[in-house]
């Protein structure tokens, strides 16, 4: 039969359309890809830290701190951490702060009369522990420092403790990649300047919250009760101690002499609170320091000089020498210190363990890695 | 005719009293004009010039001494005019170190002062009390403690003012054995309670020959320092007696002293 030529002419045609077609397919399952930006996207990939839930414990006031200049972020914390536990922060690479204040025992250096910093250098006051910094409206035994934010300079540049420059240390954080990029992480420059540097190491001493003791279990009536032998001690010491030692961070935060009569073991008098001040009346006074974590901080009092709480509240009872600094509150009803009995000592000492703070001292978060 | 004429005259009043307040400069920022000014700081002991581990000096009470250090702080610049009111430099240029061992840091140059006349100065030596309460993130450039070779206690948060230090044979010898003076004054009044306060104005009287400031000119204020009025001041300071002063009630006669050691010259 013969094939009609305008079907042959059909044939190719359809032929030609089918390839066309068929050429025009890329492989199949793939949608057609967009054409690509005249420009590049102008605005880069942003790292957004993550914020820290920082709680304020019911029991206590609001804090001092000012979080708003100084957001808390995960990231920032970490890496305020592990600033605090770089000894790269020294001149000999030797000393870290976590050196003076330990995790296990609140952050203090016990166990030491005095700290010894950079070369085996010893200072002329005992490190106090780091807790509740959030709440603390002066820093150091003479209240040196009122600004967390300003306080590292001090340890970082003294020749006994890590003997260092602030502008050294940031060279060295500047040369490290790893710093480098943390801190583009946590606050978006990778330029540390001294303002973040700071702000990291704050931010971390911000989070060492101490507020889970059996004290504060009890007060906040979770179910704890005290002793019969805590109870009584909490009484007398209300009644005895709390005028100073007051309220949930069981300090006033004021400067005061409790009678310590001058120490004959050191070279030059400290002049405590007038060394700040210059003013005649703050001769021999101290802050009076949080009695939180009391039994795992030894030595105790700005010089170190007593190992034991008897010790202390000896000298509270008994000790109390009288001077033109020593505080009124020392010296009521024309008696010095404190009228304790020996079971009346035992039994604040009883109270004191209850504010102990495990979960504290032994919070992983807190210690280094 | 007279009607037509008081009609143009009228007019023409109206027209010249619009043409006169379209002549007034209008006001507002856009309109003043401004130039910059340049406050240059010379150092000298009495009659002869600082030289820094140079020669040696003799204060007016027998004592000799070399210098080694001289920085200081000048902060919140203000030029007054003729009829009392002055320019007060924004904060956020107002902070300035000069240090005789970096000569370049003894010029200050400020830039957007008005056009104007000007017959005072006035600085404050040291940093003024509020800066020193500020957060870390106002402490900038130099006041950044890391960027102001060591002006600042770090133990007992504040500026130091004024480091004035060198040797002198009439001083003890510190417990290092070095027979050296060291003058660091610093003390802003205080956080939480008033305490000392060492911070002092300067003020300097540019007289007859008005310093002109203008978008044309380049004026130049000479600011001399005469570092003997620290030992021959109203507080007479003697170096065998006093060497070494810093966070001490003696400061301050240190700086009642270097307040009053600045003087205009070439004007």
């Amino acid at each position: 039969m013969r094939v009609h030529y305008w079907l042959r002419y059909l044939f190719v045609v359809v032929a030609a359309l089918c390839l066309g077609v068929a050429s025009c397919q890329k492989e199949t399952g793939d949608p057609p890809t967009p054409a690509l930006p005249a420009t590049p996207d102008p605005k880069p990939v942003e790292y957004v830290p993550t914020p820290y839930p920082w709680k304020k414990p019911t029991n206590f006031p609001d804090p001092i701190y000012d979080f708003t200049k100084n957001p808390l972020t995960y990231e920032g914390v970490i890496l305020g951490k592990a600033l605090f536990y770089d000894s790269r922060l020294s001149k000999n690479g030797t000393i870290s702060c976590g050196f003076c204040h330990q995790p296990a025992f609140a952050f203090a250096h016990t166990d030491h009369v005095l700290s010894h910093g950079i070369n085996d250098q010893i200072g002329p006051r005992n490190s106090p522990p780091l807790q509740n910094l959030a709440w603390s409206r002066h820093f150091f035994w003479d209240g040196g420092v009122v600004d967390l934010d300003l306080l590292p300079i001090s340890p970082i540049q003294n020749p006994l403790e890590m003997g260092d420059s602030l502008a050294n240390v940031l060279a060295k954080v500047n040369n490290d990649p790893v710093y480098k990029s943390r801190f583009k992480t946590a606050f978006g420059s990778d330029n540390v300047t001294s303002e973040l540097f700071l702000k990291a190491i704050s931010q971390f001493m911000l989070t060492l919250v101490s507020a889970n003791s059996k004290y504060d279990k009890f007060i906040r009536k979770e179910g704890v009760e005290l002793t019969d032998q805590e109870a009584n001690g909490l009484q007398l010491f209300t009644a005895n101690c709390a005028a100073c030692h007051s309220g949930p961070m069981f300090t006033d935060g004021q400067f005061r002499n409790n009678g310590l009569p001058p120490n004959q073991n050191v070279l030059t008098p400290d002049q405590g609170r007038a060394g700040i001040t210059l003013r005649d009346e703050d001769k021999n006074k101290f802050r009076v320091p949080s009695l939180r974590n009391i039994t795992m901080t030894p030595h105790y009092m700005h010089d170190g000089r007593f190992r034991y709480l008897e010790q202390v509240l000896n000298h509270y009872a008994n000790g109390v020498q009288d001077s033109p600094a020593l505080d009124p509150l020392l010296k009521r009803n024309g008696q010095r210190g404190l009228q304790l009995t020996k079971q009346e000592q035992k039994d604040i000492i009883a109270f004191l363990y209850t504010l102990t703070d495990y979960d504290f001292l032994s919070n992983r978060q807190h210690h280094p890695n | 005719m007279i009607q037509l004429l008081r009609v143009v005259i009228l007019v023409f009043w109206c027209l010249s009293g619009i043409g006169m307040i379209s002549c007034q400069q209008p006001t507002g920022p856009e309109a003043t004009t401004s130039g910059p000014l340049t406050i240059r700081f010379s150092h000298v002991v009495g009659s002869l010039p600082l030289q820094l581990n140079g020669p040696t000096y003799a204060t007016n009470q027998g004592e000799s001494f070399t210098v080694t250090k001289l920085s200081y702080y000048v902060t919140n610049i203000a030029l007054t005019r003729r009829d009392g009111s002055a320019y007060i430099v924004p904060q956020d240029s107002s902070y300035f170190l000069v240090r005789a061992a970096e000569p370049a840091t003894q010029t200050i140059r400020l830039s957007n002062v008005p056009t104007g006349d000007y017959t005072g100065l006035s600085f404050l030596v040291g940093v003024d009390s509020l800066r020193n309460t500020k957060g870390i993130s106002d402490r900038k450039g130099v006041l950044d403690p890391a960027q102001n070779d060591g002006m600042y206690w770090d133990w007992n948060s504040g500026y130091i003012f004024f480091k004035f230090e060198g040797l002198s044979p009439q001083a003890p010898a510190d417990p290092a054995g070095s027979r050296n003076f060291v003058y660091h004054v610093g003390l802003f009044g205080g956080y939480t309670m008033r305490t000392q306060n060492n911070l002092r104005t300067v003020r300097l009287a540019i007289g007859e020959n008005a310093l002109s400031v203008g978008p044309t000119q380049s004026p130049v204020v000479d600011v001399q320092a005469d570092l003997g009025r620290v030992f021959n001041g109203t507080t007479p300071v003697r170096l065998s007696e006093t060497p070494r002063i810093m966070v001490s009630p003696l400061s301050a006669g240190i700086a009642d002293n270097y307040a009053r050691m600045f003087t205009l010259i070439n004007r």
